[in-house]
């Protein structure tokens, strides 16, 4: 299965990375509305780590689990962590500039979402979508 | 990538072509609130046909140029939302606001010219 | 620190000495490829396998074949081979041809290139067993990835036929100019949904349409999901400039979607089809468009 990471350090990677999702889920089968979905909920991560941690890396897999096919996004970072994560995933949660709706609006767009964080050492965001 | 923005009488168009980055969304804010200003705009336009994702980030600075233009006495109307991204902003549950949305260019000129009439 | 893998995936197994009898026995292969093509075309006809394709076909595709066959073998990697049993797939599945049938010539072609192997190698009974150490893994995860590939594919084409079919059955309707109507009838599970929003706004830009009816009175039940996906579609399709009647909702409906928290304020709702047109016509007449809490000037303008 097909893999691509993209090493976040400014804004012009968001872009990249959410493109380059977006192809790799083609390459899978979704349908244009998901494919969006998919490439808005990368946008939102890859950002998430900019304001947060300041540089980063995502990765996006296609998968599948028997015959099920889907794409995995991986976001990680070595940044500061959070420290309380449930508090982060509630809407208009922010520690930095302005209402941040990174986490709760990425985890309503994919169909699997998992965080993992460790204040001081980093965060890695994992969420997956299936082909429906 | 600075987008380009017209004049057309007393409204501004601001037509995106491409994917922007949050920091040519800042710039967009900035300029559209320049010349709004500077030619005493009464609407402005913001055609985001081009732009397959919209993200919280730029929702949030739509918003925000919406809120600016409006204190110096200009309507705003986005025009141009495609079907995906409207899907993937409701999902997200990402709104607009009060701005105020059309289909087109054409249907954005025309809820601004009905609405100028109504105030005259 | 998680183990990082490189694009695509490698054929595991692989120390020096199996790289070097992989890289003899793929040249073997690539020598012989003519007589050994010909001997595994030879053998589908046999086994009556791809009837729906006739020899000049076969023979295009069993060249296409062998050759990923050999070179898989040679690089390992298996992206290629993905790559192509899509592409092959795409192919031969509009022309009838089923899975045990590919099955069937991937497996014929994995014998013919071991018997080859026997052949070359019978003298050394040691040397043999290596070099069948080396192929039958390889082997018989390209049989495996072919297969898998073939599967997919056909999956992939049902739901489209699926969606298709789906579509068919629930049409977007303009009934005038820049009016649309979305008559719903039957269940609708979260994945119909999704298709009747996507269908519902891709109508209202073709059409350019200002006002939507959607009426739901052919929808036995409307729980918590459905109506979720009730109020999403609603507000994209405000999103896109159009406003939205909702019509067929029962007092009942309406009670209880009022129970589950949805905010009915946020729709028009009309009783029935009937009366949302009216309204609809009625919008579109006087050419306004409505702002939140506003009702229409008396008689600005004549109605059309």
């Amino acid at each position: 299965m097909s893999e691509t990471r993209v090493s976040i350090h400014s804004d012009a990677d968001i872009i990249a990375a959410r493109r380059m999702g977006r192809e790799l889920a083609e390459g899978v089968g979704f349908s244009g509305s998901e494919l969006t979905i998919i490439a808005t909920a990368i946008s939102e991560i890859a950002r998430n780590i900019i304001e947060y941690a300041g540089n980063g890396e995502i990765v996006v897999r296609q998968t599948q689990q028997g015959t099920r096919r889907g794409i995995l996004v991986i976001a990680r970072d070595r940044g500061p962590g959070i420290p309380d994560i449930e508090l982060a995933m509630q809407d208009g949660y922010s520690t930095s500039k302005g209402i941040g709706l990174g986490l709760p609006g990425s985890r309503r767009l994919m169909d699997e979402f998992e965080v993992d964080s460790t204040v001081g050492k980093g965060t890695t965001v994992t969420m997956k979508k299936w082909v429906a | 990538m600075r987008v380009p923005i017209l004049k057309q009488g007393h409204y501004l168009i601001a037509s995106i072509q491409s994917a922007l980055t949050d920091a040519d969304l800042l710039q967009l804010r900035d300029d559209l609130a320049e010349m709004a200003g500077k030619y005493r705009s009464y609407g402005i336009i913001v055609d985001v046909t081009a732009l397959d994702v919209m993200d919280s980030f730029a929702v949030r600075t739509l918003r925000a140029i919406a809120h600016i233009l409006k204190m110096r006495g200009a309507r705003t109307v986005i025009v141009g939302i495609q079907p995906e991204v409207a899907i993937a902003m409701v999902q997200m549950g990402l709104t607009l606001g009060d701005t105020f949305t059309a289909l087109d260019l054409e249907e954005g000129l025309e809820l601004l010219e009905s609405g100028r009439d109504r105030r005259e | 620190m998680r183990n990082i893998k490189g694009k695509g995936t490698t054929i595991s197994l692989r120390n020096d000495s199996t790289s070097a009898l992989l890289t003899e026995l793929v040249a073997h292969l690539r020598q012989n490829r003519t007589q050994l093509r010909e001997e595994w075309a030879r053998r589908i006809t046999e086994s009556q396998l791809l009837t729906a394709m006739t020899k000049e076909e076969i023979f295009v595709e069993a060249t296409s074949v062998y050759d990923n066959y050999v070179a898989v073998l040679e690089t390992g990697s298996v992206e290629a081979l993905q790559a192509y049993a899509r592409d092959l797939s795409e192919r031969i599945i509009p022309r009838g041809v089923e899975t045990h049938e590919v099955v069937g010539i991937v497996l014929l072609l994995r014998d013919v290139l071991a018997r080859s192997l026997f052949k070359k190698y019978q003298s050394d009974f040691a040397l043999l067993n290596r070099v069948l150490d080396a192929y039958e893994p390889a082997a018989n995860r390209i049989a495996n990835t072919v297969a898998v590939g073939f599967v997919q594919e056909r999956e992939r084409i049902i739901r489209q036929q699926q969606e298709a079919i789906r579509e068919l059955s629930t049409p977007v309707l303009q009934v005038r100019e820049r009016l649309l109507i979305l008559p719903i009838i039957g269940v609708i599970d979260p994945q119909r949904a999704r298709q009747l929003t996507e269908q519902l706004l891709r109508g209202i830009r073709a059409n350019r349409a200002k006002v939507v009816v959607i009426d739901i009175t052919g929808v036995p039940a409307v729980d918590a999901t459905v109506a979720n996906h009730l109020v999403q579609t609603v507000d994209a399709s405000r999103l896109m400039g159009a406003t939205v009647i909702v019509t067929g909702l029962s007092a009942e409906i309406a009670q209880t979607l009022v129970t589950i928290g949805v905010d009915l304020s946020k729709m028009k709702t009309i009783g029935d089809l009937q009366g949302g047109i009216e309204e609809a016509e009625r919008l579109l007449g006087y050419k306004v468009i409505l702002e939140a809490g506003e009702t229409p000037p008396a008689s600005k303008r004549p109605a059309v």
